[in-house]
């Protein structure tokens, strides 16, 4: 990276299963007035870019790029949406401020999936119109397809993803900023209604309401802005094909190919041993272990024995989702890998309270922009007093 | 099409051919549906149309006073401050006489959507609504305008609570 930048500011706002009584833009206004004071800036002068992460269909308005100005601080101010995961705005984010074009960008997004009375019927939308649409599945066919796959092609078995669940959920327990935390047995969790098998019913994370903003800010204004600056190392995003009857279902690849992008950029060859935890995407209890794998964290077919072993457990070598992830703490729609960066950075300044891990320089923070899209974003983070 | 091209290349295609299933078709009924929140500001808005009656939001910093109502000033970035009632009269910002619906239906009596000023809010503050009672040429920018409520008992929380504009004197 040309340019350093970090993290100066975070806010998130009504983590809930739904938000009945306020509107998606006070939800947002909400999370950006908290973002803007922890940064200790006036939107209205300081911020030179804004950018939100929404999808149409999951707002119900089209071109809902013009929906969100005010509630940001950014009317009469550039802003633009990114129709993608809260990582790829950052990326975005991070571009505009190695251009020199931006000193301070702020990023938002935000969940109202609580708004929606026939989710299942707009996210059937997503799905080729011709090849697969008339076929009438429902849309998580694919995560059983897709784990059926990853289960065969590697050591990792039903059991390891039932433990996945387990981990992600208890740590969710500890964590406020969450919603679905519960102490399941291995057993509750095999034995769970099927529903796309070899996935059952709780093997899907659950969706969630909730609003999560940022503020990223080049070096020279990160320092002067906080005491506690998260410094973005690297970045990369990648998309496979489309096609779900070619793309590669074993693993995920286009997660493999994101990391190396951020790895490249961060001068990291051996992340297991460089890094010290990751918020990875867990949406499906399986994808935490194929995201693992792709992510060279851990070797190929190892990351449920990993998990057995404890390695991604909180007290573990190397904590995996110690927030809860989306299984524990839920599914923000394209604001999901904002949840998960919002836990990274917490963690990096010492403020992640119960889920806290001791002594933790460096993580890595990995969206997926679930079904049935091949998308994925990675993000390396660093805290202030680490390597130069 | 350059006009060097005489003759078209590939095979037309008529309505008739989508129709009789000459070519692949594919018919989808989308299924969204949704259930926004209101939110604070929108549902004590249109509690208030329900009432008859117009509601707004101050800003004390700008000294604004914003309709339709809103939680937080959006040129100040802060939160609003009180709740205030407008008149439900005002003035035409700008108009246009439509003489096609939205679903592309030509009229015979056009359409007069207008940008209305609401007495009592800030200047430049109004609504999107309709005007009524009132010839197409005789709409004027400036003219004074104050709403035709729906009957009591037929309104709902809507902004079709009030019907439209009508023309007004000031008295
Ligand atoms: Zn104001």
């Amino acid at each position: 990276m040309s340019e350093r930048m970090a993290i100066v500011g975070l806010g998130y706002a009504d983590i809930r299963s739904c938000t009945p009584g306020i509107s998606y833009k006070e939800l947002m206004y909400e999370a950006a007035t908290r973002a803007y004071d922890d940064a200790g800036i006036n939107p209205r002068k300081q911020v030179d870019s804004f950018i939100s992460v929404s999808e149409d269909f999951w707002e119900g308005t089209s071109i809902f790029d013009e929906y969100v100005p005010d509630q940001l601080g950014a009317a009469l101010r550039p802003v633009h949406t990114v129709c993608g995961d809260g990582l790829q705005a950052l990326s975005c984010a991070a571009m505009l401020i190695e251009t020199g074009q931006a000193q301070i960008v702020a990023v938002e997004g935000h969940s109202k999936h609580s708004d929606m009375c026939t989710p299942h019927h707009i996210h059937q939308l997503a799905f080729d119109p011709i090849y697969h649409r008339p076929l009438g599945a429902h849309p998580q066919h694919l995560a059983g397809l897709e784990m059926a796959r990853f289960l065969h092609e590697s050591e990792n078995t039903r059991e390891h993803c039932g433990l996945v669940v387990q981990k992600n959920r208890r740590n969710a327990l500890k964590n406020p900023r969450s919603v679905y935390g519960s102490d399941l047995s291995l057993q509750d969790i095999l034995d769970a209604e099927p529903t796309f098998t070899p996935m059952g019913v709780l093997d899907a994370a659950q969706p969630a309401d909730g609003a999560f903003v940022v503020v990223v800010a080049a070096e020279r204004r990160a320092k002067a802005l906080s005491t506690h600056p998260v410094w973005i190392r690297g970045y990369g995003w990648c998309t496979e094909t489309p096609a779900v009857d070619s793309r590669s279902w074993g693993e995920a690849a286009y997660a493999r190919l994101a990391a190396h992008q951020a790895y490249r950029m961060a001068k990291i060859t051996a992340p297991a041993r460089e890094l010290d935890f990751a918020e990875v995407d867990d949406s499906f209890s399986y994808k935490e272990l194929q995201h693992l794998e792709a992510l060279d964290i851990c070797p190929q077919g190892a990351a449920g024995a990993w998990l057995q072993a404890g390695i991604t457990q909180t007290g573990g070598e190397f904590p995996v989702n110690v927030s809860g992830g989306s299984l524990g703490v839920g599914y923000f729609l394209e604001a999901s890998g904002l949840m998960r960066l919002t836990e990274a950075v917490l963690q990096l300044r010492g403020q992640a309270g119960a889920v806290q891990l001791p002594a933790v320089r460096r993580g890595l923070v990995q969206s997926w922009r679930n079904l049935p899209t091949t998308t994925g974003c990675v993000v390396i983070l660093e805290r202030a007093d680490g390597r130069e | 099409m350059t006009v060097n091209i005489k003759q078209w290349p590939g095979t037309a295609l008529a309505t008739r051919d989508l129709e009789q299933g000459h070519v692949l078709t594919v018919k989808y009924k989308p299924r969204a549906e949704y259930a926004w929140d209101a939110g604070v500001a929108i549902a004590r808005y249109l509690e208030e149309l329900k009432a008859g009656r117009l509601i707004a939001r101050s800003c004390k910093q700008c000294d604004r006073i914003l309709i339709p109502p809103r939680m937080f000033c959006e040129e100040c970035f802060r939160p609003t401050d009180s709740w205030v009632y407008v008149e439900d009269t005002g003035t035409v910002n700008t108009f246009s006489i439509c003489h096609v619906r939205w679903d592309v239906v030509r009229l015979d009596q056009p359409q007069l959507p207008a940008v209305i000023h609401v007495d009592g809010a800030s200047p430049g503050m109004g609504i999107l609504h309709l005007l009524g009672e009132v010839a197409p040429e005789e709409v004027y920018i400036g003219m004074k305008v104050k709403a035709v409520w729906e009957e009591a008992s037929r309104r709902q929380g809507s902004i079709t609570d009030i019907r439209h504009w009508k023309p007004w004197k000031e008295e």
